[in-house]
């Protein structure tokens, strides 16, 4: 925190008076925002009375989970939405690799592909998956392979800020080492820079496909396959005791990610 | 045990074994999903259509989008207001440095429940539970700021240096001084950051919680691709990509505020008189 002193008045002041103003303009607009949202924010308070009641029936309906379900609806939508996830992800490396060689900076010493690849990556990212999923439904159609690029475009952005942020990382050491025994562009990359982004290459592959796996989840819900289509059409047809089974295999399925991406982290790092 | 001469430089079998099976996974779980090339090349045809249809983009329904962007707006506000200060007493009693363990373990389990869940999928029980509109979007990114600020503060928290909780313990002050003179100075700068990337993540969220009937103007978005009104996506699109981007940069400049001590420069005048 940069905190300065002044001392005018002879007492000591932790910020200038432009820093307060600062302070004060972010505190106004923040206090102005909340009021002119609550204000102008449309919200039927008899629904919210009765919002115990509704959970409550909901709750009732989903008991007991039709678990007979799960081999016949669930089970194959599942793996689907595991497959989307992982395939997604692999495909995202692919496609963000040669963006994030680009985007370092002591990699690439030019500034304008630099600019163009960081473009690239943030354009990717303020899409949200939901939306990617949309355009490509629109593109293939229904179905996982809509999914498939939807989780792998919307994932470039990240994989591939992450690997420019681990290659300007990378010791200068290694690498000047290897120029002087006249290695070329090629081995420069696969001999100095992979040995050293190895592990920020493989814990970001990891964490991309944690996050990826629950967002697959939801992927079904605008048609793009998965289990999130079994419980759309379970939810249109108000079956909620198979929502049930397909909400606890969703959660089973970001458990076990969570479990194996600590127990893979463990071993390769 | 001998010392195997290799090549120098070799890639390891581990990571040699490692691509083969990542190559062959994806190969089976592309025909697994029915994958095909021919599927992909029609695609393409249809994919040119649809984007020549998506231009050139169409406001000229802009009062509904207006309308959704301020309701988004609302959502991400005041998500972002009541679940930065719900999940803050809920980090403090879920630290395991400051709290005994029967008061950590039941804040550390609400936290993982309303982080296990997509918030789209939060947002189709909360539409049930409040009806249509914006409030069940407004519940449900608040489960998700306190699932993510929950977590990231919970550890923040439990990394401070206890020395001086210890100090400020020592001159008798009461639990809420510790907490407030011993324990917030050390984590304010990381809050902020948590605070700052949540309020962006729910401005990207109240986007898409309209998907499912929770407010916003992703129900005009999800209303206007059934009706394959495809110029009117386009214009949701830009705009809500827009936002977005307005969004980062007003999180920047919290933390610019908050952080590097920005300072708004008035009298310029004055100042150099006081040089």
């Amino acid at each position: 925190m940069a905190a300065s002193t002044m001392v005018t008045t002879g007492r000591w002041q932790r910020f200038n008076n432009g820093q307060r103003l600062a302070r004060f303009a972010v505190y106004f607009v923040m206090v102005a925002a909340v009021v002119a949202s609550v204000k102008t924010i449309e919200i039927i308070p008899e629904f919210l009375l009765d919002a115990p009641e509704q959970m409550q029936d909901l709750l009732v309906r989903m008991w007991p989970p039709e678990f007979a379900y799960y081999p016949k609806g669930v089970h194959e939508a599942l793996i689907e939405t595991i497959h989307i996830a992982s395939l997604g992800t692999l495909l995202s490396v692919l496609l963000a690799l040669p963006f994030g060689l680009l985007a370092a900076r002591n990699l690439t010493p030019v500034p304008a592909l630099n600019y163009f690849a960081k473009l690239v990556l943030v354009s990717s990212r303020s899409v949200n998956s939901l939306v990617w999923a949309l355009l490509f439904v629109g593109i293939f159609g229904p179905g996982a392979l809509a999914g498939t690029l939807a989780i792998a475009f919307r994932s470039i952005g990240f994989v591939g800020k992450l690997i420019a942020e681990a290659l300007e990382e990378a010791q200068r050491g290694p690498l000047e080492a290897l120029t002087a025994t006249g290695a070329d562009a090629g081995q420069l990359l696969w001999y100095g820079y992979w040995p050293q982004i190895k592990p920020a290459f493989f814990s970001i592959l990891l964490l991309r496909w944690d996050i990826n796996v629950r967002e697959s989840a939801v992927l079904g819900l605008v048609g793009a396959g998965g289990i999130g289509m079994a419980m759309q059409s379970a939810i249109d047809l108000f079956q909620w005791q198979r929502v049930a089974v397909i909400l606890l295999a969703i959660f089973a399925i970001v458990v076990v990610a969570e479990i194996v991406i600590t127990s893979v982290r463990k071993r390769i790092l | 045990m001998t010392i195997a001469l290799s090549a120098p430089f070799r890639t390891s079998n581990a990571t040699r074994v490692t691509f083969l099976l990542l190559a062959v996974y994806a190969l089976y779980a592309a025909s697994q999903l029915d994958f095909t090339w021919a599927r992909f090349i029609s695609g393409l045809g249809n994919g040119e259509r649809f984007l020549s249809r998506l231009f050139p983009p169409n406001f000229a329904n802009w009062e509904a989008l207006v309308k959704g962007l301020a309701e988004s707006l609302q959502i991400a506000v005041l998500a972002s207001v009541a679940g930065i200060v719900l999940s803050l007493p809920l980090s403090v009693l879920a630290a395991r440095n400051l709290m005994p363990v029967w008061a950590t373990w039941p804040a550390r389990a609400m936290i993982a429940a309303c982080r296990a869940l997509h918030p789209v999928i939060v947002a189709i029980f909360f539409v049930k539970a409040v009806g249509f509109g914006a409030l069940a979007g407004i519940l449900a990114l608040v489960v998700a700021s306190i699932g993510f600020i929950g977590k990231l503060f919970t550890e923040a928290i439990e990394e401070i240096l206890l020395k001086q909780v210890e100090a400020v313990r020592a001159t008798g002050a009461s639990f809420a001084n510790v907490i407030t003179f011993g324990v917030l100075p050390q984590v304010f700068s990381r809050f902020v950051g948590f605070a700052t990337y949540q309020l962006d993540s729910n401005l990207r969220n109240s986007t898409m919680v309209g998907i499912v009937g929770a407010g916003g103007i992703g129900g005009t978005l999800f209303a206007a691709f059934q009706r394959f009104d495809y110029d009117f996506v386009c214009a949701i699109l830009i705009s809500i990509i827009a936002i977005i981007m307005l969004g980062e940069v007003l999180a920047n400049l919290l933390r610019a505020v908050f952080l590097d001590g920005f300072s708004i420069e008035l009298n310029t005048k004055l100042r150099e008189a006081e040089e």
